[in-house]
């Protein structure tokens, strides 16, 4: 076991930051703490390393209770989001520092010095000021200025953030390949699903101080347990819906979507949650196909999104070049779609909010 | 066509230029070389020697130890102290910080005069706290404590005013990102908030020493002007004006402009050298 949270609660004046959350890391691996900001997420992280102090709970590291050592005695390796080098220090000594303070023998400082800086692929920039890097160089030089006194658990807060896109993807790449190599525990916080997915062993799912969901990103993107995962996790049609009968209907349309467990579901409102890609278009006939309208075709590159009406709703599917050459799709076109896949989620709690999120971050409309 | 255009521009472009610089050099001239031309004029009226003899007179050299003490002291306290109120008040949460905050610069709009006179209020041989120490023997005002906790007051301000914004702006995460290599708050001090808040201290020290050396009018209150006691080198200056003795009064200021401008052209290249690194 690497890092163990247990039951930590945290709260600055009226707003609990963080709720009783516990999740557990093993030895080796690399998680994702994955949530919108202000979910709490940087704030359990700067708890597992001692920067803040929880209500309650405990933290282990490496099987030992640390809840009540200082920052200094925890040796965790922490990259603050905007790097948090010092700036009047060369690269060098802003590596050396870990090692100088805790006064270890100069000759062994300097080659560990020279052994990060080439990890980290710095050579020539030893004698460089902060100021005088790029993003992603800085990015580099807090890692390596974390990994310098050899923690056993590396934390990082948001640690693309404050990059270009570009710069971005290549970097959390080069990350993964890194954690690959050195196998140390590691969490990193983002806000960012791709970044999460394209990295993380694990992905752990905070929203309002909780956590949502814990799992693989491929369980996590698959069966999200509720409607926030769901809806954060990828981008995802929401449509309104009636369940009964041990059928689930479309609102305002007289079709019902195929239901594998209509025995497990109540009867009432509620909300269907499909991904595009899980939308296929049918061209024979189907026991659930649904008549619907093309209104819109956006052009993306490598795919096509298209926008259908049904009943009174929209629904975005996605279809690949060839595809959608082959079906001559065009807007006013009538087809009928299928849902391969979709999760059914009672309408009450916190639909409205679900529908802001995702109309937030453009994709409802 | 086009050119002559250009020409007229450029032509009226340098008359008004010309018109402002010459402007600013008036001003100057009238403002600043002037004066110092009249002071160092007088200083030399019998000539070199004069002006040594001037200088090398018990009273002077004494007024001008004093002051050399004064500023000493005040400089060490006031960065000592202003450094650690402005820590204070720029990372730490308490209640009456904002109240605080203002308080320090008060003795920026307290007149200094006033100020010697609460000095008086509060040290003198009658006061709540003099009382108390003359009965111990000690004496505070008309004495050196006095005119040093006088030369306190009126330069607090600037150390503390000079690095709040530093601090503020330097934020927290240099210092978590220490503490979290192992860093012990004393090291952290040392070897990240110190260098970053190294320019302004260097400025508010200036300004605490320049301050210290023109001081007047909480000095004179404070000390009673008591000749080759309690008289720092302006209120000595003051002392030979007022018995017209000119010559002496400007062989001193002679002196005392000349270690101002020498802390201006340090500060100058104090800052030179920021820019440059």
């Amino acid at each position: 076991m690497g890092i163990r949270v247990c039951g930590i609660s945290k709260r600055f004046g009226d707003f609990l930051a963080v709720d009783d959350v516990s999740f557990e890391v093993k030895t080796g691996e690399l998680i994702a703490l994955l949530g919108p900001s202000g979910s709490g997420k940087s704030t359990i992280l700067r708890i597992i390393a001692g920067l803040e102090v929880p209500d309650k709970g405990e933290i282990y590291l490496r099987k030992t209770q640390v809840t009540s050592l200082t920052t200094q005695k925890r040796r965790v390796g922490f990259v603050f989001q905007h790097y948090a080098l010092f700036k009047h220090m060369t690269v060098e000594k802003n590596i050396a520092f870990g090692l100088e303070v805790r006064k270890a023998d100069g000759s062994f400082i300097r080659k560990k010095v020279a052994e990060l800086i080439d990890l980290v692929k710095l050579q020539g920039y030893e004698k460089h000021y902060p100021d005088q890097l790029s993003g992603g160089q800085r990015q580099r030089v807090a890692l390596a200025r974390a990994l310098a006194t050899e923690p056993a658990v590396l934390l990082l807060d948001e640690p693309f953030g404050a990059l270009d896109a570009k710069v971005r993807g290549n970097l959390a790449q080069w990350l993964r390949e890194f954690h690959n190599q050195l196998q140390i525990t590691s969490i990193f916080v983002t806000h960012d699903q791709e970044e999460a997915i394209e990295i993380a062993d694990k992905i752990v799912v905070i929203n309002r101080g909780r956590v949502e969901q814990m799992g693989n990103a491929r369980e996590v993107y698959e069966n999200p347990d509720s409607k926030f995962v769901a809806s954060f996790i990828g981008r995802v049609n929401v449509l309104d819906a009636v369940a009964g009968d041990g059928r689930v209907v479309i609102k305002d349309t007289p079709y019902a979507v195929g239901n594998p467990d209509a025995a497990a579901m109540k009867d009432g409102d509620v909300v269907l949650l499909i991904r595009p890609e899980d939308v296929g278009i049918l061209s024979g006939p189907h026991p659930y196909a649904i008549p619907v309208e093309v209104r819109r075709i956006h052009y993306r590159g490598s795919h096509y999104e298209v926008d259908c009406l049904v009943g009174s709703a929209f629904l975005r599917l996605i279809q690949s070049k060839n595809g959608f050459d082959s079906l001559e799709l065009s807007e006013g076109k009538k087809i009928s779609l299928v849902f391969n896949s979709y999760r059914v989620f009672e309408a009450q709690e916190g639909h409205a909010e679900v529908r802001a999120k995702l109309k937030e971050l453009g994709y409802i409309e | 066509m086009q050119t002559e255009i250009l020409l007229k521009t450029r032509g009226a472009r340098s008359m008004g230029r010309m018109l402002l610089t010459a402007c600013v050099i008036g001003w100057f001239l009238l403002l600043i070389l002037f004066p110092v031309f009249g002071v160092v004029k007088e200083a030399f009226q019998g000539g070199i020697g004069a002006f040594v003899s001037n200088l090398k007179e018990a009273s002077a050299v004494r007024s001008f130890l004093l002051t050399f003490w004064i500023t000493l002291g005040t400089v060490v306290l006031n960065t000592v102290f202003g450094t650690i109120l402005a820590v204070t008040l720029a990372k730490q949460r308490f209640r009456g910080k904002l109240i605080m905050e203002g308080l320090v610069d008060l003795p920026f709009a307290v007149s200094p005069v006033v100020a010697g006179f609460m000095f008086i209020l509060l040290f003198g041989p009658n006061g709540w706290i003099g009382s108390w120490f003359e009965a111990g023997g000690i004496k505070i005002v008309y004495a050196f404590p006095g005119m040093l906790l006088a030369t306190l007051f009126v330069t607090f301000p600037f150390v503390a005013r000079e690095i709040i914004p530093v601090l503020k702006e330097f934020g927290l995460q240099q210092e978590e990102a220490a503490y979290v290599l192992g860093a012990s708050r004393w090291q952290t001090f040392w070897k990240v908030t110190l260098p970053s808040i190294k320019w302004g201290l260097v400025y508010g020290i200036t300004l605490t020493t320049a301050r210290s050396i023109g001081e007047f009018g909480a000095v004179l209150v404070v000390s009673g002007s008591i000749i080759n006691r309690t008289q720092t080198a302006t209120l000595f200056i003051h002392q030979e004006f007022t018995d017209f003795n000119y010559s002496g009064a400007f062989s001193a200021a002679v002196v005392l402009a000349l270690i101002s401008f020498g802390i201006l052209v340090f500060m100058q290249k104090v800052y030179g050298g920021k820019r440059r690194s």
